[in-house]
Protein backbone atom coordinates (compact mmCIF):
# COMPACT_ATOMS: atom_id res chain seq x y z
CA UNK A 1 0.00 0.00 0.00
CA UNK A 2 2.85 1.89 0.88
CA UNK A 3 4.05 2.18 -2.72
CA UNK A 4 0.56 2.93 -4.84
CA UNK A 5 0.68 6.36 -1.99
CA UNK A 6 4.34 7.50 -2.78
CA UNK A 7 3.49 6.63 -6.24
CA UNK A 8 0.45 9.01 -5.96
CA UNK A 9 2.74 11.59 -3.76
CA UNK A 10 5.14 12.16 -6.33
CA UNK A 11 2.47 12.67 -9.11
CA UNK A 12 0.83 15.35 -6.69
CA UNK A 13 4.60 17.02 -6.50
CA UNK A 14 5.16 16.63 -9.94
CA UNK A 15 1.79 18.45 -10.80
CA UNK A 16 2.21 21.23 -8.36
CA UNK A 17 6.25 21.61 -9.66
CA UNK A 18 4.69 21.75 -13.15
CA UNK A 19 2.01 24.16 -12.14
CA UNK A 20 3.98 26.15 -9.91
CA UNK A 21 1.92 26.13 -7.52
CA UNK A 22 -0.28 23.64 -5.35
CA UNK A 23 -1.35 22.54 -1.60
CA UNK A 24 1.14 20.04 -1.04
CA UNK A 25 0.97 19.77 2.11
CA UNK A 26 -3.02 19.81 2.38
CA UNK A 27 -3.11 16.65 0.00
CA UNK A 28 -0.37 14.63 1.68
CA UNK A 29 -2.75 15.09 4.88
CA UNK A 30 -5.54 13.26 3.29
CA UNK A 31 -4.08 11.14 0.62
CA UNK A 32 -4.16 8.09 2.80
CA UNK A 33 -7.68 8.62 3.44
CA UNK A 34 -9.01 9.46 0.23
CA UNK A 35 -6.93 6.47 -1.26
CA UNK A 36 -8.43 3.73 1.51
CA UNK A 37 -12.16 5.77 0.87
CA UNK A 38 -11.88 5.05 -2.85
CA UNK A 39 -9.92 1.80 -3.47
CA UNK A 40 -12.35 0.03 -0.74
CA UNK A 41 -15.10 1.85 0.32
CA UNK A 42 -16.62 3.96 -1.87
CA UNK A 43 -19.55 2.65 -4.08
CA UNK A 44 -19.10 3.53 -7.62
CA UNK A 45 -18.52 3.52 -10.77
CA UNK A 46 -15.55 5.80 -12.41
CA UNK A 47 -17.26 5.16 -16.50
CA UNK A 48 -20.75 6.26 -14.48
CA UNK A 49 -19.66 8.51 -12.13
CA UNK A 50 -23.49 10.22 -11.44
CA UNK A 51 -25.28 6.93 -11.58
CA UNK A 52 -27.50 7.02 -8.74
CA UNK A 53 -26.66 3.95 -6.82
CA UNK A 54 -23.38 5.55 -5.79
CA UNK A 55 -22.01 6.56 -2.54
CA UNK A 56 -21.46 10.32 -2.55
CA UNK A 57 -17.94 11.96 -1.21
CA UNK A 58 -17.42 15.56 -0.91
CA UNK A 59 -13.97 17.34 -0.43
CA UNK A 60 -15.38 19.97 1.80
CA UNK A 61 -11.79 20.87 2.44
CA UNK A 62 -11.39 22.18 -1.65
CA UNK A 63 -7.70 23.36 -1.50
CA UNK A 64 -6.64 19.28 -0.94
CA UNK A 65 -7.50 19.25 -4.76
CA UNK A 66 -4.74 17.79 -5.45
CA UNK A 67 -5.19 14.48 -3.48
CA UNK A 68 -8.60 13.92 -4.99
CA UNK A 69 -7.80 14.32 -8.65
CA UNK A 70 -4.48 12.15 -8.27
CA UNK A 71 -6.89 9.59 -6.92
CA UNK A 72 -9.34 9.91 -8.73
CA UNK A 73 -7.43 9.40 -12.31
CA UNK A 74 -6.11 6.93 -10.65
CA UNK A 75 -9.00 5.26 -9.79
CA UNK A 76 -10.14 5.65 -13.31
CA UNK A 77 -12.77 8.98 -13.53
CA UNK A 78 -9.92 10.85 -16.24
CA UNK A 79 -6.84 9.83 -17.67
CA UNK A 80 -4.16 10.77 -15.23
CA UNK A 81 -1.95 12.76 -18.09
CA UNK A 82 -4.92 16.05 -17.51
CA UNK A 83 -3.10 16.47 -14.11
CA UNK A 84 -0.23 17.92 -16.28
CA UNK A 85 -2.85 20.47 -17.21
CA UNK A 86 -3.62 21.00 -13.36
CA UNK A 87 -4.81 25.00 -13.62
CA UNK A 88 -3.74 25.90 -16.79
CA UNK A 89 -6.36 28.44 -18.08
CA UNK A 90 -8.61 25.37 -20.46
CA UNK A 91 -8.05 22.81 -17.63
CA UNK A 92 -11.10 21.36 -15.86
CA UNK A 93 -8.73 20.45 -12.94
CA UNK A 94 -8.66 23.72 -11.37
CA UNK A 95 -7.10 24.91 -7.98
CA UNK A 96 -10.02 24.01 -6.38
CA UNK A 97 -12.66 21.36 -7.48
CA UNK A 98 -15.81 22.05 -9.86
CA UNK A 99 -18.82 19.88 -9.70
CA UNK A 100 -19.57 20.74 -13.29
CA UNK A 101 -16.23 20.22 -14.74
CA UNK A 102 -14.82 17.34 -13.15
CA UNK A 103 -15.95 14.06 -13.57
CA UNK A 104 -16.88 12.04 -10.10
CA UNK A 105 -16.71 15.53 -7.91
CA UNK A 106 -20.17 16.18 -5.79
CA UNK A 107 -19.78 19.53 -5.30
CA UNK A 108 -17.65 22.54 -6.31
CA UNK A 109 -16.18 23.52 -2.83
CA UNK A 110 -12.96 25.68 -1.99
CA UNK A 111 -14.65 28.06 0.59
CA UNK A 112 -14.93 26.64 3.50
CA UNK A 113 -17.27 25.51 5.32
CA UNK A 114 -19.54 24.74 2.47
CA UNK A 115 -19.16 21.05 1.61
CA UNK A 116 -20.59 19.43 5.55
CA UNK A 117 -24.21 21.02 4.98
CA UNK A 118 -24.27 20.32 1.29
CA UNK A 119 -23.88 16.90 2.30
CA UNK A 120 -26.37 17.53 4.81
CA UNK A 121 -28.83 18.20 2.41
CA UNK A 122 -27.58 15.23 -0.15
CA UNK A 123 -28.13 12.49 2.80
CA UNK A 124 -31.46 14.27 3.33
CA UNK A 125 -32.35 14.16 0.00
CA UNK A 126 -31.24 10.61 -0.71
CA UNK A 127 -33.89 9.73 2.66
CA UNK A 128 -36.41 11.22 0.84
CA UNK A 129 -35.96 8.90 -2.23
CA UNK A 130 -35.30 5.92 -1.07
CA UNK A 131 -31.68 5.83 -2.25
CA UNK A 132 -29.91 3.55 0.20
CA UNK A 133 -26.35 4.76 -0.60
CA UNK A 134 -24.02 6.80 1.81
CA UNK A 135 -22.47 10.26 1.46
CA UNK A 136 -18.96 10.72 3.10
CA UNK A 137 -18.04 14.56 3.83
CA UNK A 138 -14.13 15.72 4.35
CA UNK A 139 -13.48 18.75 6.30
CA UNK A 140 -10.19 20.52 7.76
CA UNK A 141 -9.74 21.05 11.28
CA UNK A 142 -9.39 24.66 10.16
CA UNK A 143 -12.80 24.60 8.52
CA UNK A 144 -14.31 23.38 11.63
CA UNK A 145 -13.46 26.87 13.14
CA UNK A 146 -16.79 28.12 10.00
CA UNK A 147 -20.24 27.92 11.88
CA UNK A 148 -21.76 26.48 8.76
CA UNK A 149 -20.24 23.36 10.10
CA UNK A 150 -21.66 23.38 13.22
CA UNK A 151 -24.88 24.28 11.82
CA UNK A 152 -24.61 21.60 9.78
CA UNK A 153 -23.98 18.73 12.83
CA UNK A 154 -26.69 20.13 14.61
CA UNK A 155 -29.16 19.58 11.92
CA UNK A 156 -27.97 15.87 10.74
CA UNK A 157 -27.95 14.88 14.31
CA UNK A 158 -31.28 16.42 14.82
CA UNK A 159 -33.00 14.55 11.52
CA UNK A 160 -30.90 10.99 11.91
CA UNK A 161 -29.00 11.03 9.35
CA UNK A 162 -27.20 7.67 9.54
CA UNK A 163 -26.12 7.58 6.54
CA UNK A 164 -24.11 10.64 6.20
CA UNK A 165 -20.02 10.45 7.77
CA UNK A 166 -18.18 13.09 8.28
CA UNK A 167 -14.43 12.67 8.34
CA UNK A 168 -12.52 15.61 10.09
CA UNK A 169 -8.63 16.13 8.94
CA UNK A 170 -7.58 16.75 12.39
CA UNK A 171 -3.59 17.86 11.55
CA UNK A 172 -3.78 20.75 13.83
CA UNK A 173 -2.40 23.17 11.18
CA UNK A 174 -4.40 26.25 12.29
CA UNK A 175 -4.08 25.75 16.36
CA UNK A 176 -1.96 28.46 16.19
CA UNK A 177 -5.18 30.37 15.03
CA UNK A 178 -8.06 29.02 17.31
CA UNK A 179 -7.27 25.89 19.06
CA UNK A 180 -10.23 22.98 18.52
CA UNK A 181 -9.27 21.30 21.13
CA UNK A 182 -11.48 17.55 21.49
CA UNK A 183 -13.41 17.39 18.57
CA UNK A 184 -14.72 13.81 18.89
CA UNK A 185 -16.37 15.04 22.31
CA UNK A 186 -17.93 18.55 20.37
CA UNK A 187 -19.13 16.12 17.60
CA UNK A 188 -20.10 13.76 20.82
CA UNK A 189 -22.30 16.40 22.01
CA UNK A 190 -23.88 17.35 19.11
CA UNK A 191 -25.78 14.18 19.03
CA UNK A 192 -22.95 12.08 16.62
CA UNK A 193 -21.17 8.60 16.91
CA UNK A 194 -17.63 9.54 16.85
CA UNK A 195 -14.75 7.51 16.79
CA UNK A 196 -10.46 8.86 16.40
CA UNK A 197 -8.07 6.79 14.42
CA UNK A 198 -4.49 7.71 12.96
CA UNK A 199 -5.32 8.99 9.77
CA UNK A 200 -2.56 7.22 8.21
CA UNK A 201 -3.16 4.15 9.29
CA UNK A 202 -5.23 2.57 6.27
CA UNK A 203 -6.65 -0.63 8.70
CA UNK A 204 -7.70 2.06 10.96
CA UNK A 205 -9.13 3.64 7.94
CA UNK A 206 -10.55 0.98 6.58
CA UNK A 207 -12.46 -0.12 9.79
CA UNK A 208 -13.79 3.13 10.81
CA UNK A 209 -15.22 3.54 7.70
CA UNK A 210 -17.24 0.82 7.32
CA UNK A 211 -18.88 1.00 10.46
CA UNK A 212 -22.39 3.16 10.50
CA UNK A 213 -24.48 3.69 13.19
CA UNK A 214 -28.12 3.13 12.34
CA UNK A 215 -29.86 5.70 14.61
CA UNK A 216 -26.93 8.91 13.98
CA UNK A 217 -24.43 10.15 11.54
CA UNK A 218 -20.94 9.38 12.21
CA UNK A 219 -17.74 11.38 12.70
CA UNK A 220 -14.30 9.91 12.09
CA UNK A 221 -11.49 11.91 13.88
CA UNK A 222 -8.45 11.67 11.66
CA UNK A 223 -5.51 12.65 13.46
CA UNK A 224 -2.84 13.67 10.49
CA UNK A 225 0.21 15.30 9.80
CA UNK A 226 -0.28 18.28 7.53
CA UNK A 227 2.91 17.27 4.74
CA UNK A 228 2.63 13.71 5.61
CA UNK A 229 5.92 11.74 4.55
CA UNK A 230 8.14 14.66 3.75
CA UNK A 231 9.96 15.48 6.20
CA UNK A 232 10.90 19.20 5.04
CA UNK A 233 6.96 19.45 4.68
CA UNK A 234 5.89 18.19 7.72
CA UNK A 235 3.93 20.64 10.30
CA UNK A 236 5.99 23.76 7.89
CA UNK A 237 3.05 26.61 7.28
CA UNK A 238 5.64 27.78 4.24
CA UNK A 239 4.58 24.54 2.26
CA UNK A 240 0.48 25.30 2.97
CA UNK A 241 0.98 26.59 -0.99
CA UNK A 242 3.45 26.43 -2.70
CA UNK A 243 5.19 24.31 -5.12
CA UNK A 244 8.94 22.81 -5.59
CA UNK A 245 11.61 24.77 -6.87
CA UNK A 246 13.96 22.85 -9.72
CA UNK A 247 16.43 22.46 -6.71
CA UNK A 248 14.08 20.85 -4.64
CA UNK A 249 11.98 18.63 -6.99
CA UNK A 250 14.40 15.91 -7.17
CA UNK A 251 15.17 15.50 -3.20
CA UNK A 252 11.58 15.29 -2.86
CA UNK A 253 10.73 12.65 -5.41
CA UNK A 254 13.92 10.80 -3.90
CA UNK A 255 12.36 11.14 -0.56
CA UNK A 256 9.08 9.65 -2.14
CA UNK A 257 10.35 7.24 -3.88
CA UNK B 1 -49.07 37.08 -0.26
CA UNK B 2 -47.85 35.28 1.83
CA UNK B 3 -51.27 33.11 1.95
CA UNK B 4 -50.52 32.76 -1.52
CA UNK B 5 -47.53 31.64 -0.52
CA UNK B 6 -48.71 28.68 1.22
CA UNK B 7 -51.88 28.12 -1.18
CA UNK B 8 -49.35 27.49 -3.87
CA UNK B 9 -47.12 25.62 -2.40
CA UNK B 10 -49.36 23.01 -0.24
CA UNK B 11 -50.78 22.62 -3.84
CA UNK B 12 -48.01 21.95 -6.09
CA UNK B 13 -46.59 19.90 -3.06
CA UNK B 14 -49.50 17.46 -3.61
CA UNK B 15 -48.66 17.74 -7.65
CA UNK B 16 -44.87 17.59 -7.25
CA UNK B 17 -43.01 14.60 -5.37
CA UNK B 18 -39.63 16.84 -5.94
CA UNK B 19 -40.77 19.82 -4.38
CA UNK B 20 -38.97 20.03 -1.18
CA UNK B 21 -40.17 23.30 1.95
CA UNK B 22 -37.64 24.54 4.37
CA UNK B 23 -38.65 27.32 6.81
CA UNK B 24 -36.22 29.23 8.45
CA UNK B 25 -37.93 28.74 11.87
CA UNK B 26 -40.87 31.05 10.12
CA UNK B 27 -43.92 30.54 8.84
CA UNK B 28 -44.54 27.46 10.54
CA UNK B 29 -47.72 27.44 11.69
CA UNK B 30 -49.43 28.83 8.51
CA UNK B 31 -47.58 25.94 6.34
CA UNK B 32 -49.02 23.32 9.12
CA UNK B 33 -51.23 21.66 6.60
CA UNK B 34 -47.91 20.73 4.45
CA UNK B 35 -45.95 20.00 7.68
CA UNK B 36 -49.15 17.00 8.42
CA UNK B 37 -49.32 15.88 4.71
CA UNK B 38 -46.28 15.94 3.33
CA UNK B 39 -43.70 15.54 6.32
CA UNK B 40 -40.80 13.77 5.14
CA UNK B 41 -40.54 16.88 2.49
CA UNK B 42 -41.58 19.53 5.03
CA UNK B 43 -38.63 21.05 7.34
CA UNK B 44 -38.33 23.70 10.04
CA UNK B 45 -34.54 23.74 9.40
CA UNK B 46 -34.41 25.86 12.52
CA UNK B 47 -32.31 29.39 12.68
CA UNK B 48 -29.15 28.20 10.14
CA UNK B 49 -29.58 30.19 7.17
CA UNK B 50 -26.05 29.21 6.05
CA UNK B 51 -26.82 25.55 6.82
CA UNK B 52 -30.33 25.70 5.17
CA UNK B 53 -29.30 27.26 1.67
CA UNK B 54 -26.54 24.75 1.66
CA UNK B 55 -28.33 21.93 2.41
CA UNK B 56 -30.88 22.87 -0.16
CA UNK B 57 -28.11 22.62 -2.79
CA UNK B 58 -27.34 19.23 -1.61
CA UNK B 59 -31.50 18.34 -2.08
CA UNK B 60 -30.97 20.01 -5.60
CA UNK B 61 -27.98 17.62 -5.93
CA UNK B 62 -30.21 14.85 -5.15
CA UNK B 63 -33.06 15.63 -7.97
CA UNK B 64 -35.15 17.50 -5.22
CA UNK B 65 -36.33 21.20 -5.72
CA UNK B 66 -36.65 23.37 -2.63
CA UNK B 67 -37.82 25.83 -1.57
CA UNK B 68 -35.87 28.13 1.31
CA UNK B 69 -38.64 30.64 3.17
CA UNK B 70 -37.02 33.09 5.88
CA UNK B 71 -37.14 37.11 6.23
CA UNK B 72 -35.19 38.74 3.63
CA UNK B 73 -32.29 39.78 5.35
CA UNK B 74 -31.54 36.13 6.80
CA UNK B 75 -32.54 34.49 3.66
CA UNK B 76 -30.36 36.89 1.36
CA UNK B 77 -27.67 39.01 3.13
CA UNK B 78 -26.87 36.34 5.99
CA UNK B 79 -25.68 33.71 3.45
CA UNK B 80 -24.76 35.35 0.17
CA UNK B 81 -21.72 33.40 -0.04
CA UNK B 82 -23.88 29.78 0.44
CA UNK B 83 -26.41 31.51 -2.18
CA UNK B 84 -23.31 32.48 -4.71
CA UNK B 85 -21.52 29.71 -4.55
CA UNK B 86 -23.79 26.46 -3.71
CA UNK B 87 -26.68 27.43 -5.76
CA UNK B 88 -25.57 29.95 -8.27
CA UNK B 89 -22.15 28.71 -9.41
CA UNK B 90 -23.13 25.22 -9.16
CA UNK B 91 -26.29 25.94 -11.50
CA UNK B 92 -28.74 24.13 -8.39
CA UNK B 93 -32.70 24.51 -9.13
CA UNK B 94 -33.58 26.42 -5.79
CA UNK B 95 -36.08 28.49 -5.23
CA UNK B 96 -35.73 31.52 -2.31
CA UNK B 97 -38.93 32.93 -0.71
CA UNK B 98 -38.21 36.50 1.17
CA UNK B 99 -40.87 38.35 3.19
CA UNK B 100 -40.21 41.30 4.78
CA UNK B 101 -39.21 43.48 1.53
CA UNK B 102 -37.11 46.62 2.21
CA UNK B 103 -38.59 47.94 5.26
CA UNK B 104 -41.75 46.17 5.77
CA UNK B 105 -41.20 45.44 9.27
CA UNK B 106 -40.35 48.98 9.52
CA UNK B 107 -41.17 49.23 13.94
CA UNK B 108 -38.19 46.35 14.19
CA UNK B 109 -35.29 48.81 12.95
CA UNK B 110 -32.25 48.30 10.22
CA UNK B 111 -31.47 44.68 11.38
CA UNK B 112 -34.94 43.26 9.70
CA UNK B 113 -34.55 45.45 6.94
CA UNK B 114 -33.57 44.43 3.64
CA UNK B 115 -33.48 47.16 0.73
CA UNK B 116 -30.37 45.43 -0.51
CA UNK B 117 -31.41 42.34 -1.67
CA UNK B 118 -32.19 42.51 -4.98
CA UNK B 119 -28.61 44.60 -5.92
CA UNK B 120 -26.74 42.40 -4.14
CA UNK B 121 -28.83 39.13 -5.94
CA UNK B 122 -28.23 40.95 -9.10
CA UNK B 123 -24.30 40.81 -8.87
CA UNK B 124 -24.52 36.97 -9.04
CA UNK B 125 -24.77 35.60 -12.66
CA UNK B 126 -27.75 33.17 -13.53
CA UNK B 127 -29.58 34.09 -10.36
CA UNK B 128 -33.51 34.71 -11.08
CA UNK B 129 -35.30 37.77 -9.57
CA UNK B 130 -38.51 37.90 -9.21
CA UNK B 131 -40.91 40.65 -7.68
CA UNK B 132 -44.86 39.98 -7.82
CA UNK B 133 -47.18 42.43 -7.49
CA UNK B 134 -50.38 40.94 -6.44
CA UNK B 135 -51.16 37.58 -4.91
CA UNK B 136 -52.18 35.96 -8.10
CA UNK B 137 -49.29 37.26 -9.62
CA UNK B 138 -46.95 35.50 -7.03
CA UNK B 139 -48.92 32.50 -8.02
CA UNK B 140 -48.68 32.67 -11.84
CA UNK B 141 -44.89 33.58 -11.25
CA UNK B 142 -43.59 30.83 -9.13
CA UNK B 143 -45.84 28.00 -11.03
CA UNK B 144 -44.07 29.07 -14.48
CA UNK B 145 -40.30 29.71 -12.63
CA UNK B 146 -39.65 27.49 -9.77
CA UNK B 147 -38.87 24.43 -11.80
CA UNK B 148 -36.90 26.28 -14.31
CA UNK B 149 -33.59 24.52 -13.36
CA UNK B 150 -32.35 28.11 -12.08
CA UNK B 151 -31.62 29.35 -9.03
CA UNK B 152 -34.64 31.70 -8.12
CA UNK B 153 -35.48 34.50 -5.67
CA UNK B 154 -39.06 35.61 -5.21
CA UNK B 155 -39.53 39.02 -3.12
CA UNK B 156 -42.65 38.62 -1.34
CA UNK B 157 -44.40 42.63 -0.34
CA UNK B 158 -46.67 43.16 2.70
CA UNK B 159 -47.77 45.91 -0.48
CA UNK B 160 -50.11 44.73 -2.86
CA UNK B 161 -51.18 46.23 -5.78
CA UNK B 162 -55.10 46.93 -6.13
CA UNK B 163 -54.90 45.16 -9.97
CA UNK B 164 -54.08 41.81 -10.84
CA UNK B 165 -52.25 41.60 -14.37
CA UNK B 166 -51.99 38.44 -16.73
CA UNK B 167 -47.63 38.77 -16.04
CA UNK B 168 -45.45 36.09 -17.54
CA UNK B 169 -42.13 35.44 -15.85
CA UNK B 170 -38.90 37.42 -17.86
CA UNK B 171 -41.83 39.33 -19.50
CA UNK B 172 -42.31 43.42 -19.08
CA UNK B 173 -45.88 44.79 -19.54
CA UNK B 174 -47.16 48.09 -21.52
CA UNK B 175 -49.92 49.15 -19.64
CA UNK B 176 -50.21 52.38 -20.95
CA UNK B 177 -48.77 54.92 -24.11
CA UNK B 178 -47.20 57.72 -24.29
CA UNK B 179 -45.07 60.68 -25.34
CA UNK B 180 -43.12 62.95 -22.85
CA UNK B 181 -41.30 59.70 -20.94
CA UNK B 182 -40.84 56.25 -19.43
CA UNK B 183 -42.04 55.40 -16.46
CA UNK B 184 -40.97 51.27 -15.39
CA UNK B 185 -42.98 50.53 -12.38
CA UNK B 186 -41.03 47.19 -10.45
CA UNK B 187 -44.12 44.85 -8.55
CA UNK B 188 -45.87 46.63 -5.91
CA UNK B 189 -44.98 50.13 -6.87
CA UNK B 190 -47.54 49.79 -10.10
CA UNK B 191 -50.58 51.05 -7.73
CA UNK B 192 -48.03 54.26 -7.04
CA UNK B 193 -47.31 54.84 -10.36
CA UNK B 194 -50.66 54.06 -11.55
CA UNK B 195 -52.04 57.06 -9.28
CA UNK B 196 -49.37 59.03 -9.96
CA UNK B 197 -48.77 59.11 -13.43
CA UNK B 198 -52.49 57.72 -15.30
CA UNK B 199 -53.36 61.59 -16.24
CA UNK B 200 -49.51 61.73 -17.74
CA UNK B 201 -48.83 61.27 -21.29
CA UNK B 202 -45.93 59.37 -20.84
CA UNK B 203 -45.54 54.99 -21.37
CA UNK B 204 -45.79 53.16 -18.09
CA UNK B 205 -44.22 49.86 -18.37
CA UNK B 206 -44.98 46.76 -15.78
CA UNK B 207 -41.57 44.70 -14.17
CA UNK B 208 -42.53 41.96 -12.35
CA UNK B 209 -38.66 39.99 -13.45
CA UNK B 210 -35.91 41.81 -12.82
CA UNK B 211 -33.40 39.24 -13.43
CA UNK B 212 -33.18 38.03 -16.78
CA UNK B 213 -34.23 41.78 -17.60
CA UNK B 214 -36.68 42.54 -20.06
CA UNK B 215 -34.39 45.12 -22.13
CA UNK B 216 -36.35 44.60 -25.69
CA UNK B 217 -39.48 45.57 -24.05
CA UNK B 218 -38.01 48.52 -22.45
CA UNK B 219 -35.94 49.61 -25.79
CA UNK B 220 -38.90 49.70 -27.98
CA UNK B 221 -41.13 51.90 -25.37
CA UNK B 222 -38.94 54.95 -24.98
CA UNK B 223 -41.02 57.18 -26.84
CA UNK B 224 -38.34 59.79 -25.61
CA UNK B 225 -35.08 60.14 -24.23
CA UNK B 226 -36.46 60.03 -20.44
CA UNK B 227 -36.39 57.19 -18.34
CA UNK B 228 -37.58 56.80 -14.53
CA UNK B 229 -37.47 53.52 -12.71
CA UNK B 230 -39.47 53.14 -9.91
CA UNK B 231 -37.78 50.39 -7.27
CA UNK B 232 -39.12 48.95 -4.15
CA UNK B 233 -35.44 48.61 -3.16
CA UNK B 234 -32.09 50.67 -2.96
CA UNK B 235 -32.39 53.42 -5.79
CA UNK B 236 -30.35 52.98 -8.49
CA UNK B 237 -30.56 49.41 -8.20
CA UNK B 238 -31.38 48.73 -12.24
CA UNK B 239 -29.36 51.31 -13.25
CA UNK B 240 -27.01 48.86 -15.01
CA UNK B 241 -29.88 46.93 -16.37
CA UNK B 242 -31.32 49.91 -18.45
CA UNK B 243 -28.20 51.63 -19.17
CA UNK B 244 -27.65 47.73 -21.09
CA UNK B 245 -30.99 47.16 -22.38
CA UNK B 246 -30.42 51.18 -24.11
CA UNK B 247 -27.41 49.74 -25.95
CA UNK B 248 -25.99 52.85 -26.46
CA UNK B 249 -28.50 54.80 -26.64
CA UNK B 250 -28.39 58.23 -24.99
CA UNK B 251 -31.00 58.39 -22.17
CA UNK B 252 -31.99 60.59 -19.20
CA UNK B 253 -32.42 58.07 -15.80
CA UNK B 254 -33.99 58.97 -12.84
CA UNK B 255 -34.66 56.42 -9.84
CA UNK B 256 -37.17 56.87 -7.34
CA UNK B 257 -36.38 54.47 -4.68
CA UNK B 258 -34.92 53.95 -1.25
CA UNK B 259 -32.17 56.27 0.01
CA UNK B 260 -28.93 54.59 0.24
CA UNK B 261 -28.75 55.12 4.01
CA UNK B 262 -29.78 53.26 7.25
CA UNK B 263 -33.51 53.91 7.84
CA UNK B 264 -33.16 54.47 11.61
CA UNK B 265 -36.66 55.70 12.44
CA UNK B 266 -39.06 52.93 13.32
CA UNK B 267 -43.29 53.46 12.80
CA UNK B 268 -44.81 51.47 10.10
CA UNK B 269 -44.04 51.05 6.44
CA UNK B 270 -46.13 54.12 5.25
CA UNK B 271 -44.71 56.20 7.72
CA UNK B 272 -41.20 55.67 5.73
CA UNK B 273 -42.70 55.63 2.28
CA UNK B 274 -43.47 59.05 3.22
CA UNK B 275 -40.27 59.75 4.17
CA UNK B 276 -38.51 58.26 1.37
CA UNK B 277 -40.44 59.87 -0.77
CA UNK B 278 -42.45 57.14 -2.54
CA UNK B 279 -46.06 58.06 -1.52
CA UNK B 280 -48.02 58.52 -5.00
CA UNK B 281 -48.13 62.49 -4.82
CA UNK B 282 -44.21 62.24 -3.90
CA UNK B 283 -43.77 60.19 -7.29
CA UNK B 284 -46.35 62.30 -9.08
CA UNK B 285 -44.26 65.54 -7.85
CA UNK B 286 -40.79 63.92 -8.67
CA UNK B 287 -42.03 62.81 -12.11
CA UNK B 288 -43.56 66.07 -12.98
CA UNK B 289 -40.11 68.20 -12.17
CA UNK B 290 -38.01 65.52 -14.38
CA UNK B 291 -40.46 65.20 -17.28
CA UNK B 292 -40.64 69.46 -17.04
CA UNK B 293 -44.91 68.63 -16.86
Amino acid sequence: MKSIINELKRLIVKTAAAAGEGHIGSAFSVLDLLWVLYAQVLRIDPKNPKCDDRDRFVLSKGHSSLALYAVLAKSGFFPVAELERFTAFDSFLGGHPDHNKVPGVEASTGSLGHGLPMGTGMAMGMGIRNVDRRVIVLVGDGECNEGSIWESALLAAHHRLSNLTCIVDYNHSTDRALSLGDIAAKFASFGWATTTINGHDHKAIYDAMIRTDPTRPTAIIAETIKGFGCKEMENNPAWHHRAPTQDELPVILKELA
Amino acid sequence: MRKQFVNTIEDLMAQDESLVLLLGDIGVFGFRNAFELYSERTYNIGICEQAMTSVAAGLAKEKMIPVLHSIAPFAVERCFEQIKIDLCYQNLPANIVSVGSSYDYASLGCTHHCPGDVAILSALPGMEIVIPGTPAEFDQLFRAAYADNNPTYFRLSEQSNQQSYDVEFSRALVIQRGKLGTVVAIGPTLNSVLEAAHELDVTILYYTTISPFDGDTLRKNCPSEKVVVVEPFYEGTLAHEVMFAMKGRAIMLNSIGVPRQFLTSYGHAKDHDIACGLTSEHIKERLEHFLNV
